[in-house]
């Protein structure tokens, strides 16, 4: 079992995603940061859809009752395993009753922890990402225990993989989205001339973006909404969907952004600038 | 992912060509045999108007003009058509509501509305499926959940069917609530003509 001495601000247990149940409002949820989830679970030699923990801003105290293998990926931060600093994107092994010590998050916004085979929580929906009410929280609480498989010997390919960090990029690649074409080339124009800041509400389900641009009055029918997609609310606030976010909306879609633009935007936090980019879909 | 007048196709793998297969949809539905397509149902579900689950019962009567048993008559009339899942798990677009039920929103949003509320807004009524913030106006509620995520189908309701209102009294809530806690609750349903 991991046991949970403290939460941190915001962990939950993530994988790739919850498929085949939007139809019924079921959100795909899964790791923000899909390519720092797979790295971690690539450097562990782990299935691509084992669980990891995502780590929000500020990280938790947790206890390994079992030996395995641990790497964390994503956005740094400082870390010790039973006093030891801890490197990002590399493999540590982890004795029997370790304690991992988190502090902050240093740049970016999101961490992911993976041990060796993952963790091993109950599957809801064909998943173990958390999201409620479709798993009993959304977050891990202090004293929970989720469990995994203990392991002794493994010999890692790969020690340490870094990857070229992304938290200074800011460029949002888009396609347009189906009333895409209903804006007005003001609209259009404030949108790709613009720069935005990350509003206070950004969350799992979804970022919004200041300044607002120019009202509308746009009409529309409700419709699918997917993570990615970027809304324009009446009042000119834009509001792009994440992972958790609802899975239909009555606000226009004017834009879809691509996977790796979702990586990068959710390492970004309160205050962080954004601009798009049109791209071919 | 059907909802209202739109049908969303979502490509998990990345492995077909999307364009192609939205020109040909049409054509396959068009050939696709009936018995292939999956029967609507008519839900009968109990709601309880009573005053401490209705909680605006008494003055969403006042702002329709109409007296509560005129109101819950008319609400419970018709069957409402499930246009979609969505939004949140379980929560169903319902339409078809008469216009002498139709208000606008309440002015202030509350920030916790009771799992099973019903509510109505607009040309809209439904069902909260869970405790959440909401500015419908709530004028009873349904003891009997829609979504489980321990089901499969985790939600008994589907595009396409049709939802009928049944007013029943504090007594059979409490019971129907204690049913499905237990999971015996025995949800009625019959096939529709369509």
């Amino acid at each position: 079992m991991l046991k949970i001495h403290k939460p941190g601000f915001f962990t939950s247990l993530q994988d790739r995603g919850r498929f085949h149940y939007r139809d019924l409002g079921v959100p795909v949820s899964g790791a923000l940061d899909q390519s720092a989830m797979s790295r971690a679970n690539a450097l562990l030699e782990n299935e691509a859809d084992n669980a990891v923990l995502e780590i929000t801003m500020q990280g938790p105290e947790l206890e390994f009752e079992q030996p395995t293998f641990m790497v964390m990926c994503g956005a740094p931060l400082e870390a010790e395993l039973d006093g030891e600093p801890i490197q990002m994107d590399k493999v540590y092994r982890v004795n029997e009753g370790a304690v991992l010590q988190c502090g902050h998050v240093l740049q970016g916004f999101r961490t992911y922890l993976a041990v060796r085979g993952g963790f091993l929580s109950d599957k809801k929906l064909g998943s173990r990402s958390q999201y409620y009410p479709v798993t009993r929280r959304p977050v891990l609480v202090k004293a929970m225990e989720i469990p995994y498989k203990a392991c002794n010997d493994f010999e890692p390919k790969l020690l340490k993989w870094s990857a070229p960090g992304h938290f200074g990029e800011k460029e949002l690649r888009v396609y347009p989205a189906p009333e895409f074409q209903q804006l007005s080339q003001l609209h259009k124009n404030q949108i790709f001339d613009g720069v935005f800041q990350l509003a206070k509400e950004h969350n799992r389900m979804a970022c919004q973006l200041q300044p607002s641009i120019d009202r509308h009055s746009i009409q529309m029918i409700t419709s699918a909404t997917l993570p990615g997609t970027v809304q324009l609310t009446p009042a000119g606030r834009l509001i792009i969907l994440m992972r958790d976010g609802q899975t239909t909306g009555g606000y226009p879609r004017i834009l879809q952004m691509d996977m790796e633009s979702q990586d990068l935007l959710s390492q970004k936090r309160f205050g962080d600038s954004v601009s798009f980019k049109m791209v071919k879909p | 992912m059907p909802i209202y007048h739109s049908l969303t196709l979502i490509d998990h793998n990345g492995d077909h060509e999307m364009a192609e297969v939205a020109y040909n949809l049409p054509e396959w539905f068009a050939r696709c045999p009936k018995k292939q397509k999956k029967p609507a149902y008519v839900w009968d579900l109990p709601v309880c108007y009573d005053g401490a689950h209705g909680i605006d019962l008494l003055e969403t009567a006042r702002l329709l003009d109409l007296d509560p048993e005129t109101l819950i008559r008319q609400h419970t009339a018709q069957a409402y058509r499930v246009y979609g899942v969505g939004f949140l798990p379980g929560f169903l677009y319902l339409g078809g509501v008469p216009e002498s039920l139709q208000l606008p929103r309440r002015d202030h949003p509350r920030l916790k509305v009771p799992k099973g509320s019903v509510g109505l807004a607009g040309a809209q009524t439904g069902i909260y499926p869970q405790t959440s913030p909401g500015g419908w106006h709530i004028i009873g509620n349904c003891p009997v959940p829609l979504f489980s995520a321990d089901k499969d189908p985790p939600c008994l309701v589907k595009a396409g069917d049709l939802i009928r209102f049944r007013s029943v009294s504090q007594a059979e809530y409490d019971l129907y609530q204690l049913e499905s806690e237990i999971g015996i609750y025995n949800y009625k349903k019959d096939k529709t003509g369509a």
